[in-house]
């Protein structure tokens, strides 16, 4: 696979999971694309589907969301709730013209690094085989608020 | 409230495909409380219809704003400087709020974003029912509180129909025969001699079928 950074993939990180197996991979050396771009969400259910379209509009390729394991959410049902967003969110994609399999949900502990690496290294090929969106806003197409 | 779904993204690229500069306009009212046309929705819609447009090569310059109500003249005038600037307004109001909008601005096209369902509430979280037909005369008392012009399938007066299975309607047997209910809720109340009495035929004059209906009260006319 080639690692080169080509695509922009955003992965939003559970701040209790996912986002400290991101950090746990750098502690364990164990490599990831340079395509993922994490920002680190206070919980996955604190998504709102209009971030993940924000995300494609401002240029990004693909988007994770990668929460806690199911039923050991920090806020319960956070991850739950995120879970049904992203397949909405999915089928608002398709409507829009995108491939769904250019959002996907992962479930990652704190503790699991490599299920982390192996998560964003398979969007990243998912990504490569699609190819780029090529969505990225021209400025000023996107209006001011009234 | 007032219940609406949104419609298919690709149906209102088609829309609005010949206009450049399109004002996404949501209501903050019933529209808001069912989901489908508030602050938030106007932001996914725009954005949706954005990345719908850059997939099919279309560059649509969208505008976002929401007032508190469309079908109300002092709420619409907020929007007069925003709608100026714009080719279109996608409103995401109910269908009188589309209306509203597009008799205050008679020479900006105003397009409808939203399927405008029933009069309804909130049953359980993300799911909601029809409760009222706004049939212009309210039979409700008669039946305990229960309306079986809207949640009968067949209107009837005089129920249950020979179709009524145990406590399921035939029409849907995934819903609740209104019978079923009307009886229940009578006998909770102690009032089930109602149902003794036969209902004559609905007057539906006061209904659509007398055309579109008007409310004058001159005690609040200036």
């Amino acid at each position: 696979m080639n690692t080169e950074s080509k695509h922009t993939i955003v992965a939003f990180c559970c701040h209790y999971c996912a986002y400290a197996a991101a950090d746990l991979a750098g502690s364990m050396r164990l490599q990831y694309p340079s395509d993922i771009r994490v920002v680190r969400t206070p919980c996955t259910g604190r998504l709102e589907v209009g971030f993940i379209l924000r995300a494609f509009e401002s240029g990004a390729d693909a988007v994770v969301v990668a929460g806690c394991e199911e039923g050991s959410c920090h806020f319960k049902d956070g991850n739950l709730i995120a879970k049904r967003r992203v397949n909405s969110t999915a089928k608002l994609l398709t409507e829009s013209g995108i491939e769904p399999e250019r959002l996907r949900m992962v479930n990652v502990s704190a503790g699991n690094a490599p299920l982390f690496v192996k998560a964003m290294k398979e969007m990243a090929e998912t990504v490569h085989k699609l190819g780029p969106l090529y969505l990225a806003v021209v400025a000023g197409s996107v209006g001011e608020s009234l | 409230m007032i219940v609406a779904e949104r419609k298919n993204i690709q149906e209102l690229l088609e829309t609005l495909k010949n206009h450049k500069k399109i004002l996404v306009l949501g209501c903050g009212t019933c529209v808001t409380v069912c989901l489908a046309g508030g602050e938030r929705e106007v932001s996914i819609i725009a954005s949706a219809l954005r990345i719908a447009g850059r997939v099919k090569g279309i560059n649509l310059k969208i505008e976002e704003g929401t007032i508190e109500r469309q079908c109300d003249n002092i709420f619409i005038e907020q929007t007069a400087d925003a709608i100026q600037k714009v080719d279109a307004v996608l409103s995401l109001g109910c269908g009188a709020g589309v209306q509203a909008i597009a008799e205050r601005y008679p020479n900006k096209p105003v397009y409808a974003g939203l399927d405008t369902k029933f009069i309804g509430i909130l049953e359980e979280r993300g799911v909601w029912a029809e409760k009222c037909a706004a049939c212009g005369t309210c039979v409700i008392n008669e039946y305990g509180g229960i309306c079986p012009v809207t949640r009968c399938a067949k209107h009837e007066m005089n129920g249950p129909c020979g179709g009524s299975l145990e406590d399921r309607c035939e029409v849907n047997p995934d819903r609740a025969c209104v019978w079923q209910l009307i009886y229940q809720r009578l006998k909770a109340i102690n009032q089930t001699e109602k149902l003794s009495q036969i209902r004559t035929p609905k007057d539906w004059s006061t209904s659509l079928a007398g055309g579109p209906r008007v409310i004058v009260r001159e005690e609040h006319r200036i």
